[in-house]
């Protein structure tokens, strides 16, 4: 995704002439929908790009932003309207998506911020070489226990002491995700605190951080994924 | 033009409607026969020597369906943009005669008599009866249309749904999702806040959908379905039982019969539709050879047997609230939508999955099942046609219900937008060559939710073209994929390092070129004026039948005797004649005698009415009055209301 360095250049209305605020969707004055820009999602919101979201005001502009760009409201408008009415709207929508998720909101911006994210749908992900140093031995354990359960699986064996001991590295997986969201927020305000006051190099550590545990995170998911398919299947 | 009305039509399964916005309520416009509901059956009319035979929709071509079943389609929508290797199931249920050697991928064609249709045209021709329907009402013509589609439906079903409003001479301003086109018309009355689930069940199709409502925002949060379930397949299993009873009784398989099966598939689903309010249903067909089938059945039993079908609804509804991260107490309201929500089973199993009683609450049925997402479709259709105060504020926010990928290496597939993503959606992806001077990319998109492209449904191969031949891995091609309002797929390609628009060339699979659909417009315009004397023909005969056989009866009621002799000999004179004009093909003639007859008969319906009321008096039970009364012409006037059956 091309972005433009934060808030991008005031262009004029087509319709009505007045100033419309850059990456805004359609014009204050009039209501027009304007022509769509190269605007970020957070400047299509009229935001900052920072990670702490008032999800609620949040919500109530998707809202009234939808009723001005739907398609359904310029259903007999000109095509070349409704064809900005489309364009604007599954941008709004596709904004909204990605900001009011956490997750998504943080990879967006580390996105805009330059930083190469792995692809989560990627094979990568199980490779040896990515695993959190901290996490390699469990790691290691769960995927012999893993393998047994199949096997036993297949010979169509059951193992309670071994469904317990997965079902209990689950739950402090699971208990590691919660921390990792935890650890996130604080991450956000750092990022957040060194935004506003521009703050290069506490912006760039932060980053770093997210990304780290932007990975972590993944990878932790992936394994309560494998866990859970393992142990329904049976 | 410019004050057009823009209709909203249900195009279902089983029945088709039409509705539009009467200032502040939405109504249902009603065909000529006087009924809101047009089965959606399709018939051919008699070979005729010239052309091709017309066609008939409706109540008309229901006779057709059981006297010459191999000229006459239902249910078509279950074959609605989908290949040879999806209807596998459904051929062993349901008679459509496909045409041999059909591809995987390609789109079907169903052969009426000697003639192949595609499902889109059959379609169309009900989608043009409907549009008839409204310019009679109107008296003006109707050019634009909201359709409703099932909220499950895959894009290729959308497209050719698409496809049959153009062949029927419709605009199609906007596909609306059944349950969410059910939400709006329960939502005009009042200005509801809060969650809701919309539970579809109908003839073919199920659909569960859960909403947000606020301030006249109607945003849908997740849907889930299943676009082969429906009372169908209740049929089909009280019908196969059936079979199997008959074969083991008499000895006969009437498997291969398909005039017997269409009759004991009218017994079944009168069976059914009888379970709703009784506790018991007699079964009575006759069958080939002057045999008959006869048996009673339960609700009990009848609510076994279906079990396991109207369990099939439990799992999407689970999968829908955990999409939108709620549990079922979160839910507000639960509304009924669809003919088969009628069945008692259902309502408890829906208010169970939803925790209804332990709430003290009840789904919602004030509006009827079999109309609610026609009223919707108007609603909407309203909203686009710039709307009122009634509708003023209302808008709709509606999702996709399937994920959309790509096949990335290895078959696997990468997903690119989310099922339940508010439509309009977006997504861009890059590609680029793998050999030097690589002109062509190819790309497959696929829609589901499975990991790898051969379990998913297969929307279209695109073959991107003209780049630019540069070093292998140089050209960066950015594709866009942008599902519109109507959860229909649009792809557009640029070339980004020479900002060269990369030309985009659709293969759609199970779909037709425009150019296809464009020569099926023309192919029904040929017809159209033939059509429409057969139909009125069809149906004048239809109401010459129903008074010749109450006619028939009448002289086994104790009200004939109180005619007199010349009366009788009028009327007696006047149905012998009526039935030498039903043969023929003089629509005036015919509609003059039936009128005549009609006109003779009416001294003798008053005394019916008389006889009732008085054997009432004295002493009978005014329930056995009314069953006297049903022997003889339909009360209260023979020609009251032509029921077809």
């Amino acid at each position: 995704m091309q972005t433009v360095e934060g808030i991008s250049a005031p262009a004029k209305c087509w319709s009505c002439g007045q100033e419309v605020a850059g990456g805004q969707p359609f014009c204050a004055s009039c209501g027009k929908v304007q022509p769509p820009q190269q605007a970020d999602y957070f400047a299509m919101f009229g935001l900052a790009s920072k990670l702490n979201l008032d999800l609620q005001a949040l919500e109530k502009q998707f809202y009234r932003y939808s009723r001005k760009l739907h398609p359904d409201v310029h259903a007999r408008a000109s095509q070349l309207e409704q064809n900005w009415s489309l364009a604007q709207a599954s941008l709004l929508n596709d904004a909204y998506r990605t900001l009011k998720n956490p997750v998504e909101r943080t990879k967006y911006l580390l996105r805009l911020e330059g930083v190469e994210l792995e692809d989560p749908r990627g094979p990568g992900n199980l490779n040896p070489s990515k695993v959190p140093p901290d996490l390699l031995e469990e790691v290691f354990e769960l995927n012999m226990q893993l393998e047994e359960l199949r096997q036993n699986q297949k010979m169509g064996e059951d193992d309670p002491q071994l469904r317990r001991d997965l079902e209990t590295a689950r739950t402090q997986f699971v208990a590691q995700l919660s921390s990792v969201d935890e650890q996130m927020r604080s991450l956000w305000s750092g990022w957040d605190a060194a935004w506003d006051q521009r703050d290069e190099a506490g912006k760039a550590a932060a980053k770093e951080a997210m990304t780290a545990l932007l990975q972590r995170r993944s990878y932790l998911q992936n394994l309560v994924r494998d866990v859970n398919e393992t142990l329904g299947g049976s | 033009m410019a004050n057009e009305r823009v209709v909203g039509i249900d195009l279902g399964t089983t029945n088709s409607l039409v509705a539009f916005m009467q200032g502040d309520k939405p109504v249902v416009i009603p065909g000529e026969d006087g009924l809101n509901l047009v089965p959606s059956v399709v018939a051919l009319g008699p070979a005729r020597e010239s052309a091709r035979p017309a066609t008939l929709v409706g109540n008309g071509a229901r006779n057709t369906l059981i006297q010459a079943p191999e000229r006459a389609i239902y249910s078509v929508k279950r074959l609605m943009g989908r290949g040879v290797e999806d209807v596998t199931e459904e051929l062993k249920f349901f008679p459509f005669r496909l045409v041999d050697n059909i591809q995987p991928g390609e789109v079907l064609r169903i052969r009426l008599a000697d003639i192949e249709f595609t499902p889109p045209e059959i379609s169309a021709h009900i989608l043009r009866q409907l549009k008839r329907n409204a310019e009679r009402y109107f008296g003006a013509p109707v050019t634009q249309a909201v359709i409703t589609v099932p909220a499950y439906f895959n894009d290729a079903q959308r497209q050719a749904t698409k496809d049959a409003g153009r062949m029927a001479g419709l605009e199609v301003l906007r596909l609306v999702n059944e349950p969410t086109a059910a939400a709006l018309a329960y939502g005009l009355d009042r200005q509801k806040e809060g969650l809701i689930a919309v539970y579809d069940f109908g003839g073919g199709t199920f659909d569960i959908s859960i909403l947000k409502l606020h301030e006249g925002i109607f945003e849908v949060i997740a849907t889930n379905g299943d676009t082969h379930l429906g009372g169908d397949d209740i049929d089909n299993l009280l019908i196969a039982i059936a079979l199997d009873d008959i074969a083991g009784d008499t000895g006969t398989d009437l498997r291969r019969n398909p005039e017997a099966i269409q009759a004991i598939r009218k017994a079944m689903i009168d069976a059914k539709i009888t379970l709703s309010s009784q506790p018991l249903a007699r079964i009575d067909v006759e069958l080939p050879l002057g045999k008959r089938y006869q048996r009673e059945i339960s609700r009990e039993q009848f609510e076994q047997l279906i079990q396991s079908i109207v369990a099939r609804t439990i799992g999407p509804c689970r999968d829908a609230l955990r999409d939108a991260q709620l549990t079922p107490d979160r839910v507000d309201e639960v509304v009924l939508v669809g003919g088969s929500t009628r069945i008692p089973l259902v309502q408890r199993q829906v208010s169970e999955v939803f925790e209804l009683p332990r709430r003290g609450k009840q789904p919602r049925t004030e509006l009827n099942p079999d109309e609610v997402v026609a009223l919707g479709a108007a609603v909407q259709a309203h909203i686009l046609s710039g709307g009122s105060k009634a509708t003023e504020d209302m808008l709709l926010l509606d999702v996709t219900p399937l994920s959309l990928g790509i096949e990335a290496l290895g078959g696997v597939v990468a997903k690119i937008i989310q099922r339940n993503s508010t439509i309009p959606a977006s997504a861009a992806e890059s590609f680029t060559t793998g050999v030097d001077g690589q002109t062509n990319v190819a790309i497959h998109v696929v829609q589901g939710e499975r990991e790898m492209a051969k379990d998913c449904r297969s929307l279209a191969r695109f073959d991107l073209k003209g780049i630019p031949p540069m070093t292998a891995g140089m050209p960066r091609i950015e594709v866009k994929f942008l599902i519109d309002a109507n959860g229909i797929l649009n792809v557009s390609a640029v070339e980004l390092r020479s900002g060269k628009q990369a030309e985009v060339s659709v293969k759609p699979a199970y779909g037709l070129t425009d150019e296809q659909v464009e020569s099926m417009i023309l192919e029904s315009f040929d017809h159209a004026e033939a059509d429409i004397h057969l139909r009125q023909l069809v149906e004048a005969r239809n109401e010459a039948d129903t008074i010749l056989n109450a006619v028939e009866k009448a002289p086994s009621h104790p009200a004939w005797q109180l005619l007199q002799p010349d009366e009788r000999a009028e009327i007696g004179s006047l149905s012998a004649e009526l039935a030498v004009l039903r043969q023929g093909d003089d629509l005036q003639a015919l509609r003059a005698g039936t009128e005549a007859l009609d006109k003779a008969t009416h001294r003798f319906a008053e005394l019916m009415m008389d006889a009732a009321v008085a054997s009432a008096i004295k002493g009978q039970t005014m329930q056995s009055a009314d069953d006297k009364l049903g022997q003889g012409p339909a009360a209260p006037h023979p020609i009251a209301q032509a029921e077809f059956h």
